[in-house]
């Protein structure tokens, strides 16, 4: 393409919005919360530079802190691969040529399409309340279960995974467009070859799948540490019981909003860019082992 | 041949359960807010209310505090329809740009778009919040609508990704007819991405309608809460008790989510399919 004087004007004229919000909403906040990261702020007074001392805060005094890390990193790691795993198998199920698949396909859907809102959370903890529908169930089968779910240290965090991974639809929804675009015939050679089903699916379809799968696994492990919502409505803005569902989002929102000491929940924001950062960089480099990715041809 | 309809029924019969499984929860909550108050937990279990309770709907409807949810329900479409309004017309204009028109570091800004993606809110919540607390604006919709109309990365994308199906001839044609850049994306462009605009435009209602932590941050007064924020009013205090009430007006609040997602199935599929959005 040759350029011209004219495009790069005109150029810049349309992607004028995305540049004008790219330095205002998103290059501006980021410094300016390093900033406020290394300071005593409450909104009322001005920043005041105290150099490190939320970062050692932080790490050395806030209990809160290690245990809201504790309850993230397990509500990621726990979640991330059951709804990814779940996503797939039922993709795998719905590969046939059916009639009932554009209902089958809404069904399973649905849930991750109304599952980030306050409606579902709410209902989400009436159904793990200690009269809620879990307990009616196990009542019914048989199971004198009384127990308060969402009250429970023990059980509350896995009712916020059991709903993070009720919404695996919109994962199922991208594998099972990956899973159309493999080539029928590499199916019918493997089966010539003699290979059983099992074996197809770990050589053919696995592989052919991946960089979906990475893809995936990158967004739901950034959106899966920013999950606020559920935690707030189910633990009505505590993050309890026992800090049991105190998701670093969550924390983070109480240190700035009902607290107000903004530096410091700035510190705890840069802290989880650091984390996410980290961790998608990680993903990334472990991608050249296990992504497969067709050569297009000559 | 019977063996192999005997397997069709087996596939049929374990998915229908499985999505039945699925659906479970949300039959349970419609079935709920209509069950009448002493019987939603006595009878969790049971789907079908012993009578239908619709005084449920004219409770919730009620609100809190003389704030019904005819107010409610305003603010959303109001935060909604103006947040997507701009959110799809800004990254329009933006796609066009990365697709078609070569400038200088374009590269550059396309990285660093992407970037923003992935890009933790958290992270700009707070400077966000104090830049707005300066200009005055907390307790009004501005902080929640007007960063919409400075384009959505997700949106531009699934645009751009829409616009590069486009056969550059069209382009040269209007442009020997005399249409600058401005007039190409106008007469010829915009006409022809139309169904990027639309799902773009879903999945903006989506996002915006279930949007919580931006109106729990900037709103303060019930009068200007939207549904998403109401809703939590319902666990608040006095109003406890009135779980008919919390049941009804949470299953009125997923209504336009589950109508749009009906209407428009084709496009959401498809926006999911080929660019990854979340729903």
């Amino acid at each position: 393409m040759k350029l011209r004087g004219n495009d790069h004007i005109a150029g810049y004229v349309f992607i004028a919005p995305f540049v004008l919000g790219f330095v205002i909403f998103t290059i501006y906040p980021i410094f300016a919360s390093l900033y406020y990261s290394f300071t005593d702020y409450s909104l009322l007074t001005s920043p005041r530079w105290i150099g490190l001392a939320n970062y050692e805060r932080m790490f050395m005094e806030d209990d809160k802190i290690a245990k809201s890390f504790e309850v993230t990193f397990t509500y990621v790691l726990s979640s991330v691969p059951l709804r990814l795993a779940f996503a797939l198998s039922v993709a795998m199920l719905l590969n046939t040529a059916t009639r009932a698949i554009g209902i089958y396909r809404s069904a399973f859907y649905l849930p991750s399409l109304i599952g980030g809102s306050v409606a579902v959370s709410i209902m989400w903890q009436q159904i793990f309340g200690d009269k809620g529908l879990i307990n009616s169930f196990l009542q019914y089968i048989g199971i004198d279960s009384t127990t308060n779910w969402i009250g429970n240290p023990d059980t509350a965090l896995g009712t916020l995974v059991a709903l993070s991974v009720w919404q695996f639809g919109s994962s199922m929804l991208i594998f099972l467009a990956g899973l159309k675009n493999i080539p029928k015939d590499y199916y019918e050679a493997a089966s010539v070859d003699g290979a059983n089903a099992p074996r197809r699916f770990v050589r053919i379809t696995l592989p052919l799948l991946t960089p979906i799968i990475l893809f995936n696994l990158i967004m739901q492990t950034i959106s899966a540490f920013m999950t606020f919502t559920p935690a707030y409505i189910i633990s009505r803005g505590e993050g309890g019981p026992l800090d049991q569902t105190l998701l670093y989002s969550l924390y983070l929102y109480r240190k700035a909003f009902s607290h107000f000491e903004m530096g410091y929940a700035s510190a705890m924001a840069w802290i989880m860019l650091i984390i996410v950062g980290l961790l998608t960089i990680l993903i990334f480099r472990s991608s050249t082992r296990w992504v497969h990715y067709e050569s297009k041809g000559e | 041949m019977s063996r192999a309809l005997n397997k069709r029924t087996i596939y049929h019969v374990a998915v229908s359960v499985l999505a039945l499984l699925m659906m479970y929860p949300i039959l349970w909550l419609v079935s709920s807010s209509l069950k009448p108050n002493h019987e939603i937990f006595t009878t969790a279990f049971n789907l079908i209310p012993s009578a239908l309770a619709f005084e449920n709907y004219s409770s919730g409807w009620r609100g809190f505090a003389g704030t019904t949810f005819a107010t409610f329900f305003k603010n959303s479409f109001v935060i909604v329809i103006l947040s997507t309004i701009g959110a799809v017309a800004s990254s329009a204009v933006v796609a066009y740009g990365f697709a078609r028109i070569g400038f200088f570091a374009r590269g550059f800004w396309f990285a660093c778009m992407m970037a923003t993606m992935m890009l933790p809110h958290d992270v700009v919540v707070i400077p966000q919040y104090v830049m707005f607390a300066e200009f005055g604006w907390i307790s009004s919709l501005k902080p929640i609508i007007l960063p919409h109309y400075f384009a959505t990365p997700f949106f531009v994308f699934l645009i751009m990704q829409f616009i590069r199906t486009i056969p550059r001839e069209l382009d040269e044609a209007a442009k020997i007819d005399g249409c600058s850049k401005y007039g190409i994306f106008v007469r010829v462009i915009v006409p022809l991405i139309v169904p990027a605009l639309i799902t773009s435009a879903i999945f903006s209602f989506y996002w915006r309608w279930d949007d919580f932590l931006n109106p729990l941050i900037y709103l303060n007064k019930p009068e200007s809460y939207p549904v998403s924020l109401a809703l939590k009013m319902f666990l608040d205090g006095e109003s406890l008790n009135n779980w008919g009430g919390m049941f009804a007006m949470a299953t009125l609040s997923l209504v336009p989510v589950v109508a749009v997602f009906f209407v428009f199935q084709r496009y959401i599929v498809e926006g999911i399919s080929t660019s990854g959005l979340k729903g």
